[in-house]
């Protein structure tokens, strides 16, 4: 099957304007421009059935028709702060298929009326940014960008900005603070940034991956993306494979692949041949599944996943084999999130502060089982309790960790000395 | 000298960005412009930043110490920044940062006698397939080196010593 999203290994060269031109590229920005009213765009994206690829899988179209059509300027930001721990996609898609995911940005612009737009890459992604605004650049120059597009009266412009360190920036209103010039802490939703976003106008924020199908889907149709995957997860979906596998790395494969096809065919299997012993879906942010056969059999959508008790997130598969101690994880998660925390409310602020220094002495030789009960308490209290969902995740490794590998918190396992 | 009376057209290009009205959307290209001058942010630069862009020295020193990539203070001349996040620490980056720690005669945190490679330990740099690796933050901005081995890191090290290059 050809690829959707990275084109780039079907088309080496589609990193050049004038090769992704020739591919079709910007064919369907145009027409969609001369030729087809916003609300149109918008149908088009809400029947091919896109969900948002940054982690809550939130209808794309559905999002973009809740834009304020009351207050103006409106404004579309392109999320790709890409932070998870074991998310290394979007990054893959901007170095290797810029055109892509730039004509994705003009389109969901063109849809909801926005004239500016701003991808907003975190500041590790330095490099890729200088990248960006070459590609930018030559946009404007070839007249795909910028004022009075194909003699209408249509005009975009795209600017990149860079974060500077911070996790949270990655949730949209964290990241909406940090692009007007201030920390980045979350607000209150709602209301949410299609009725108040950036400089409190309607604003459609949206990841890297998610605007990168929308060409296509333009181009192709809603029916066509449609018959990829499965029912409730339309399309592909570029899947981050990492930890303890032969070969690691960005897989795009249709929603409903299973965790074994992508495992085993894809990623060569595990280190060592080991058995798969617990799979992170969506990063540092899982609910870890303990795995079976049953569990390898799953297909990676939405609704499936759920039934083994966790959730596919952005898709980043994290394996891990049996020669790793469940007690390890958890304490390396909990110091992201401890590390990550905004320090905005109380209940992430000093829940994660608690349960890392408890993590710690567990792991480091203090085997009291009060101690894991405590931590489980302490996680178990600020569910439900945190502004954003960055205090949730934080609670999702522990609880689950605990609870589906206890064993691991009486005797890890400890079996690669030199790893963990 | 003021960032605007030195680097005008950059500044202006900066400023050209973001809507008149929010101005302090420049604040964080600012910071990255005034860190490259001296290879940290210096209060100075601070104070410059809020008057061109109307704010308080507060809220641009707020900005500066939540965000992990700004340093107010001097640090060795290459921040190497070695991933050990989980995905990455299942590859062997722990052990990679201890024995690279090893051999440069540091612990993490620390500069080498010379001033030139600081070794820190980072979160998630999104290139877990490519464990262990480092990014390398110098007063010009940042370079990723992935697949890395301590031999190689050593090699990279003494070239940079020789070369006295900032990293591109
Ligand atoms: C703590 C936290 C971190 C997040 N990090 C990212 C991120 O790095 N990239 C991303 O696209 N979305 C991230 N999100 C999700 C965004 O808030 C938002 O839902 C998403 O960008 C919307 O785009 P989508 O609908 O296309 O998925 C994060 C959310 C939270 C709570
Ligand atoms: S939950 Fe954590 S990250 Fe989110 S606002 Fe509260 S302190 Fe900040
Ligand atoms: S965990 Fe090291 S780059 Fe992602």
């Amino acid at each position: 099957m050809a690829f959707v999203v990275l084109r780039h290994r079907d088309i080496l060269d589609i990193k050049k304007l004038e090769v992704y031109r020739q591919n079709g590229g910007f064919e369907a920005f145009q027409n969609a421009v001369k030729n087809l009213k916003p609300d149109g765009v918008t149908q088009v994206v809400k029947d091919s059935g896109l969900r948002g690829r940054g982690g809550a899988g939130f209808p794309t179209g559905m999002k973009w028709s809740f834009i304020d059509s009351k207050n103006w300027p409106h404004y579309v930001v392109a999320n790709a702060d890409e932070s998870e721990p074991g998310t290394f996609k979007d990054r893959e898609i901007m170095e290797s298929n810029p055109f892509q995911f730039l004509e994705g940005v003009a389109l969901a612009c063109y849809a909801v009326g926005a004239n500016s737009a701003y991808i907003y890459l975190r500041g590790e992604f330095w490099q890729l940014a200088g990248f960006l605004d070459e590609k930018i650049n030559e946009l404007n120059d070839a007249g795909l960008l910028g004022a009075k597009l194909f003699n209408t009266n249509y005009s975009l412009n795209i600017y990149t900005h860079l974060g500077a360190g911070a996790y949270i920036c990655g949730e949209e209103t964290a990241l909406l603070e940090s692009l007007e010039g201030k920390r980045g802490q979350p607000r209150v939703r709602p209301p949410f940034p299609p009725a108040v976003g950036l400089y409190n106008k309607p604003t459609i924020v949206n990841n890297v991956e998610t605007l990168t199908n929308v060409p296509l889907i333009i181009q192709n149709g809603a029916a066509w993306y449609k018959s990829l995957g499965t029912p409730d997860s339309a399309g592909v979906k570029v899947f981050s494979l990492s930890g303890r596998v032969r070969k690691p790395g960005n897989y795009e494969l249709p929603f409903g692949a299973t965790f074994r096809q992508l495992i085993y065919e894809h990623g060569g299997g595990v280190l060592d041949g080991r058995p798969v012993k617990a799979i992170m879906p969506a990063g540092a942010s899982s609910s870890l599944i303990l795995v079976d056969e049953k569990a390898l059999d799953t297909p990676m959508d939405y609704a499936s996943v759920r039934t083994l008790g966790s959730d596919l997130g952005s898709a980043s598969i994290i394996v891990i084999d049996d020669t790793v101690s469940i007690d390890w994880v958890i304490q390396k998660t909990i110091h992201f999130f401890k590390h990550e925390s905004c320090g905005k409310c109380t209940p992430c602020r000093e829940g994660t502060y608690w349960m890392m220094n408890i993590a710690e002495r567990a792991h480091n030789g203090r085997k009291d089982p009060a101690d894991v009960e405590l931590l489980h308490a302490v996680a178990r209290q600020m569910q439900g309790m945190c502004l954003c969902a960055l205090g949730e995740f934080a609670t999702m490794s522990v609880v689950t960790g605990i609870d589906r590998f206890p064993s691991d918190f009486k005797n890890p396992v400890n079996l690669q000395e030199k790893i963990v | 000298m003021s960032l605007l009376q030195k680097y005008p057209a950059e500044v202006k290009q900066i400023l050209s960005k973001y809507p008149a009205d929010h101005k302090q959307s420049a604040v964080m290209p600012l910071l990255y412009l005034a860190q490259r001058e001296n290879g940290y942010i210096t209060g100075s630069a601070m104070q410059d930043i809020a008057e061109t862009l109307d704010m308080t020295q507060t809220e641009v020193a707020a900005v500066v110490g939540f965000y992990t990539l700004y340093l107010d203070k001097k640090e060795g001349k290459y921040r190497m920044q070695v991933c050990t996040d989980l995905p990455c620490a299942l590859r062997g980056a722990d052990k990679f940062l201890q024995d690279l720690c090893g051999n440069l005669g540091i612990k993490v945190g620390e500069t080498t006698s010379d001033g030139l490679v600081t070794i820190e330990a980072v979160m998630c740099l999104a290139a877990c397939d490519k464990a262990p690796m480092f990014q390398i933050q110098s007063r010009d901005g940042l370079e990723y080196h992935e697949d890395m081995t301590v031999d190689k890191t050593m090699e990279l090290v003494a070239a940079l010593a020789k070369s006295g290059r900032e990293v591109a």
